[in-house]
């Protein structure tokens, strides 16, 4: 296991270990082979490469800054906190990062109609941004009830011109937006292009979206050397599908001293059946295209994920993640929705920093993490979005009237 | 029995020179007791062959019809267990009927393929069809399936060309499903003209049967359909039809269609 090459995955097939694959209806298979090529030769091209780091220059804004929470810090009393911001990207979170190299992707495969699932709608606003620069038709399908507590980013995503599909099946969410966002591709496969927003479904889809969000542990890799002169003991994430995650730890699953830790949503709790965390409660199975850890009940039916964050509300995980936790390379943790609130209110008041409920998870586990490690330790965690789009909802959980 | 039923029931058709007639219902739609009745009566209204949908939370390959179809299933409490039992109740009541399971991968998974094909095999079921396993996915299953002479029924899509055809057409047993339309089931309506040319298509490529469905609503279509198809399946409409006029209704237009069916 010593030499085993953790950046190497996923094989042939597109499995990480057991987990991935591409279970789509045959209609969609050709397509899914052909993005493969295309996305092999992108890879490869130095037109591509320059185009898309352009791209993330100037029009996302990265580098993104890695900021020492010295007031959290001291708060916990224990390891150092360092944040990769990446919620200071362009639209306010990672997501953009991937949804530029899928519609660029798109481009080059002459596909004119740009197609997302969302949840937060973080993703959904990402994409219509990028449809909306490069000029291409943009459908967002979101869940009827996200749609009811994302009101802002369903509002932002109109005046960029994208077109909303409210989906109303299931318990509409996140799950089902991607299940019509499917429908749709499979009907309009011949001129859309299906940007999926986490590292999942599909193969190339869990691979493609890992290396287009590495740019975030890559920068914090270099960053953080630079800056301390060693690798942090600890790198966390939230975890919804967990494109964040992959795209933080990536770039340290050689550093073998490195802990890797990914937090779940444990919404009304773990002992509930109210919550998101596929790794730490379900069990694997095949959903969406790819082989992973889903919630589901004893007949194989997919059961209804919970979480006070919408980008958390998902049955599944990428299929990468399900990898990591079954060869133990990364430690994967939970936290509830009160104490993500909390969490989110703490480093508002401490830091001037409102972080996205997704983060605020994460953050709810640093705090432990921190005393475990001691005044020695030091934690690298990506604040993958900013709060402004949770204001709202939040104030309705805390009772206030806005 | 198995593979041998499905073949059993096209040869019958084709020396008649007529083509077959599949009719697809969902098992425990709107609840097990209504799904048995129509079940049960598919043969007697003329399909030759069944197709019994197996209930699943996401189904992404269905249009709303049978979405609502399987949700209704499941909120009236349908497991995997019953839709075998119903099965077996089936093969009981017609030995000669091939009876196909079609589904998704997620159910089958969670049984294990091997205990799956077990069971089926035992229920009298002939062969599966599993929507989101392509060829590339679908060797573990295949081989089960096999182990129990039983078929695993391949779909082809309108997207499915060149080299992939006769990649995806090779190893595969029982008949050959194309899907008519880029889409969903039960939407947008099939291009006779279209059907034609992709049937003698898959033709240079194999010689088992070839059924043809997704979006097959009417009698019409369903003859202009039989014209070059060895079988023509029709589903979401014989749902709508249950779900607006019960068992009766169903049955009533399962004869319409398997008679338009029967007329090349």
């Amino acid at each position: 296991m010593s030499n085993f090459n953790w950046q190497a995955g996923p094989d042939r097939e597109g499995r990480f270990g057991t987990f991935g694959g591409r279970y789509v209806p045959e209609t969609l298979m050709p397509l899914v082979l052909e993005l493969e090529q295309v996305w092999e030769m992108a890879k490869k091209d130095p037109v591509f490469q320059q185009e898309m780091h352009g791209f993330l220059k100037d029009y996302v804004g990265r580098p993104s800054a890695i900021y020492h929470a010295e007031r959290l810090s001291e708060h916990f009393g224990g390891a150092k906190i360092w944040f990769k911001r990446d919620e200071l990207n362009h639209t306010g979170a990672h997501k953009i990062n991937n949804c530029l190299g899928q519609v660029l992707l798109a481009k080059r495969m002459g596909k004119t109609r740009i197609i997302a699932e969302t949840g937060a709608g973080q993703h959904g606003v990402a994409t219509a941004t990028v449809a909306a620069r490069f000029g291409l038709k943009c459908v967002v399908f979101m869940g009827a009830a996200d749609i009811e507590r994302q009101k802002p980013n369903v509002f932002r995503m109109k005046l960029l011109g994208a077109e909303i599909v409210s989906v109303s099946s299931g318990t509409g969410t996140l799950k089902d937006a991607m299940n019509e966002a499917l429908r749709d591709w499979v009907t309009h496969v011949h001129d859309t292009f299906y940007v999926i927003g986490t590292a999942a479904g599909p193969h190339p889809y869990p691979a493609m979206v890992r290396d287009f969000q590495s740019v975030i542990g890559r920068e914090a890799r270099a960053q953080i050397l630079e800056r301390e002169g060693r690798l942090p003991d600890a790198c966390v994430a939230c975890i919804g599908g967990g494109s964040n995650a992959i795209g933080l730890f990536h770039p340290f699953l050689a550093d073998k001293q490195v802990r890797l830790i990914g937090v779940e949503a444990a919404g009304k709790g773990l002992d509930t059946s109210q919550h998101a965390a596929s790794l730490t409660g379900g069990t694997p199975g095949i959903l969406h295209g790819n082989r992973t850890y889903l919630l589901q009940d004893d007949d194989g039916q997919i059961a209804d994920a919970h979480s006070i964050s919408a980008g958390l509300d998902y049955p599944g995980i990428g299929p990468e993640h399900s990898f990591l936790h079954d060869i133990g390379r990364a430690e994967y943790l939970s936290a509830t929705d009160t104490e993500a609130l909390e969490a989110f209110q703490l480093c508002t008041r401490l830091e001037g920093i409102i972080p996205a409920l997704e983060p605020a998870h994460a953050l709810a586990r640093v705090g432990d993490l921190a005393k475990e490690l001691g005044k020695s330790g030091m934690i690298l965690m990506n604040m993958c979005g900013r709060g402004d789009k949770d204001v709202f909802s939040v104030a309705a959980h805390l009772g206030v009237e806005i | 029995m198995s593979i041998s039923r499905i073949t059993v029931a096209f040869a019958k058709r084709n020396r008649q020179n007529q083509s077959a007639f599949v009719a697809y219902m969902m098992a425990g739609d709107p609840d097990l007791d209504t799904s048995r009745a129509l079940l049960l009566g598919l043969p007697g209204a003329g399909a030759d062959i069944v197709e019994l949908g197996m209930p699943f939370s996401d189904p992404i390959a269905e249009g709303p019809t049978i979405q609502f179809a399987a949700q209704r299933a499941l909120e009236a409490g349908t497991k995997m267990a019953d839709v075998l039992a119903l099965a077996r109740e089936f093969r009981n009541a017609h030995p000669d009927t091939p009876l196909i399971l079609m589904g998704y991968a997620n159910p089958v998974h969670h049984m294990g393929w091997e205990v799956f094909a077990q069971t089926a095999a035992d229920a009298g079921v002939d062969g599966a069809i599993i929507v989101d396993l392509p060829p590339e996915e679908s060797q573990p299953l295949a081989n089960a399936l096999h182990d129990h002479d039983l078929a695993l029924i391949r779909l082809i899509a309108p997207t499915t060309v060149g080299e992939r055809l006769s990649q995806v057409l090779q190893g595969v047993s029982g008949f050959v499903y194309y899907v008519s339309v880029t889409g969903v089931t039960g939407v947008a309506v099939p291009d006779g003209g279209q059907v034609t040319m992709a049937v003698q298509n898959i033709r240079k490529c194999t010689d088992l049967p070839i059924a043809v469905g997704f979006g097959v609503r009417d009698p019409a279509t369903a003859q202009q359909i039989a014209q070059s198809a060895d079988g023509v399946v029709v589903g979401s409409a014989i749902v709508s039809a249950l779900a607006e006029g019960g068992v009766e209704a169903a049955l009533e237009l399962t004869a319409k269609l398997a008679k338009a069916a029967h007329q090349r």
